[in-house]
């Protein structure tokens, strides 16, 4: 099947302004790839700051001024072009974003999510949204600012679902939420995805990733290290990279063993593997050049010796 | 001995509906209290209380059977909040808000792996689970015996997640902290608890 969504070697510069005039360009994603097909859940898992929310921001084409975008983004087996991308966010594109701040604080929530259309099928059509995650009519009366973090969620979440998109980015949606009401609203994307609909689910949260998830890729340090089926993370052997591992193994339910270190900051990003500083098995090879993403055990992995590890 | 009485707490207004109503908990040194239940419930409101932030409208919270409102220097009972990057100040360096509540041992900031660069750094520069660390190392005084911990590693990733929890056991421990842990995910409340307390 034809993917409804496929990234191919998205790198995503920033210019920024040191001193004066002196400028430099600050790589934050470098050669990412992914793909998601429709009536599939695919989850994004990687540390903060590995690039996830730029992610959604550059397949939305709503980046800031001052960056760069580099590398291929094919919606529906089309090149995703900025006029294009206008023209189907909102609609056949939605986002749910990652905070409550995407919310107009100066409009109530009801007028905001219909955007100014005032026909009785709208009406209907957002007030069944809000009812569908536990919100009643009440709710289209208050401002942002009177909603708890979780209802400001799940109006966020009906906003982008309510018009029957076909691919659906959620950035974070699910923290501030207790686990019903969570559970609720990751069946409701699974129901998308059943429909025909393509679902990006960007996240933390390894856990709740694979409660959803048919594949998940992996980022650190914005790149994609590892794409694997959810079922590979059944156990420690199944998965590629030693990152991917070291995530497994620092579930709780799974030795609770850290890895020490963190991701390197975009600009002091050397040659080679990433994850290096971190890595056990790092040889002189890992160190030099850029590393490519492969193909392994039915998976894709970006390490160079993806058996070496258990060691 | 950290205890809440019977307290019961509403906010301004609201005395038809409190948040928190006859509600007892006690923590002992060296124990770790899990404490769970939907949003919205009052955990963080009880953590508020004991804490001392805020005063019971009834009932008393106590530590060693003196009110913990009544502890002057270091409060002895120091919370750690689940959005680090509100509760440092936007405006100051990080080696200045680290040592808000006096200088903190070298120990701690290499347990915890505060990089020496991190300290000339604003808030804004860094990630929630370096925020995190800061925050950790901050509540750490000598003087500090119990550490309220409301979702603190909620908004970080696994690896980050087990650093942290892994630090902060090994201290709970060596000084016999008494700890109170808020969290939605029951399987690391499994693991990390001693006991469990649902509201």
């Amino acid at each position: 099947m034809k993917p409804i969504l496929a990234i191919e070697h998205l790198s995503i510069d920033f210019i920024q302004y040191e001193r004066g005039l002196r400028r430099r360009v600050l790589p934050v994603i470098r050669d990412l790839s992914l793909t998601v097909e429709a009536g599939q859940v695919a989850a994004v898992v990687g540390a903060s700051g590995s690039g996830k929310s730029l992610l959604a921001h550059a397949i939305l084409d709503i980046l800031p001024y001052n960056s760069r975008r580099k590398g291929k983004i094919l919606y529906d087996g089309e090149e995703l072009t900025p006029e294009r991308a206008e023209k189907l966010r909102g609609k056949e594109i939605a986002l749910v974003p990652q905070g409550v701040t995407y919310l107009d604080p100066l409009m109530k929530v009801g007028a905001q999510l219909r955007r100014g259309r005032r026909d009785g099928e709208t009406r209907r059509k957002y007030r069944d949204a809000l009812v569908r995650y536990g919100l009643d009519e009440r709710t289209e009366g208050l401002y942002s600012f009177e909603l708890s973090g979780g209802m400001a969620r799940r109006v966020l979440i009906a906003s982008a679902v309510a018009e029957n998109p076909r691919l659906i980015i959620a950035d974070e949606p699910t923290p501030g939420l207790d686990a019903q009401a969570a559970a609720r609203i990751l069946a409701h994307f699974r129901e998308l995805a059943e429909g025909g609909a393509g679902v990006l689910f960007i996240t933390h949260d390894l856990e709740i990733a694979l409660e959803i998830a048919d594949r998940v890729a992996v980022f650190y340090a914005g790149e994609t290290i590892e794409e694997a089926a959810a079922g590979d993370f059944a156990s420690e052997e199944l998965l590629r990279h030693p990152f991917t591992k070291a995530l497994w193994n620092a579930m709780p339910q799974h030795g609770f063993r850290p890895i020490t270190g963190a991701q390197p900051y975009p600009g002091e990003m050397k040659e080679g593997c990433p994850f290096a500083r971190q890595c056990a098995n790092c040889t002189d090879e890992c160190r030099a050049g850029q590393i490519g993403l492969r193909t392994f055990r039915g998976g894709l992995v970006r390490c160079l010796h993806p058996r070496k590890e258990e060691a | 001995m950290l205890e809440a009485r019977e307290v019961t707490f509403y906010y301004r207004g609201r005395k038809k509906a409190p948040v928190l109503e006859n509600v007892s908990l006690t923590i002992a040194p060296g124990e770790r209290v899990g404490l769970k239940g939907p949003s919205g419930r009052g955990k963080t409101t009880l953590c508020r209380l004991l804490a001392g932030y805020e005063r019971p409208k009834a009932g008393e919270v106590l530590l060693d059977g003196k009110a913990v409102t009544s502890f002057r220097g270091v409060c002895p009972v120091q919370m750690i909040w689940q959005h680090s990057e509100t509760v440092v100040d936007p405006l100051l360096p990080l080696g200045k808000t680290l040592e808000e509540a006096g200088p903190v041992e070298p120990r701690i900031l290499r347990a915890l792996h505060i990089e020496e660069g991190w300290l000339t750094r604003y808030p804004a520069e860094l990630s929630g689970g370096e925020l995190q660390r800061f925050c950790l190392a901050r509540a750490l005084h000598p003087s500090v015996r119990y550490l309220l911990c409301d979702e603190i590693s909620a908004m970080l990733d696994l690896v980050t997640q087990a650093q942290i929890w892994d630090f902060l056991l090994e201290e709970a421990k060596n000084r016999s902290l008494g700890l109170l842990i808020v969290s939605h995910s029951d399987q690391l409340l499994k693991k990390l608890c001693t006991r469990m307390a649902e509201l």
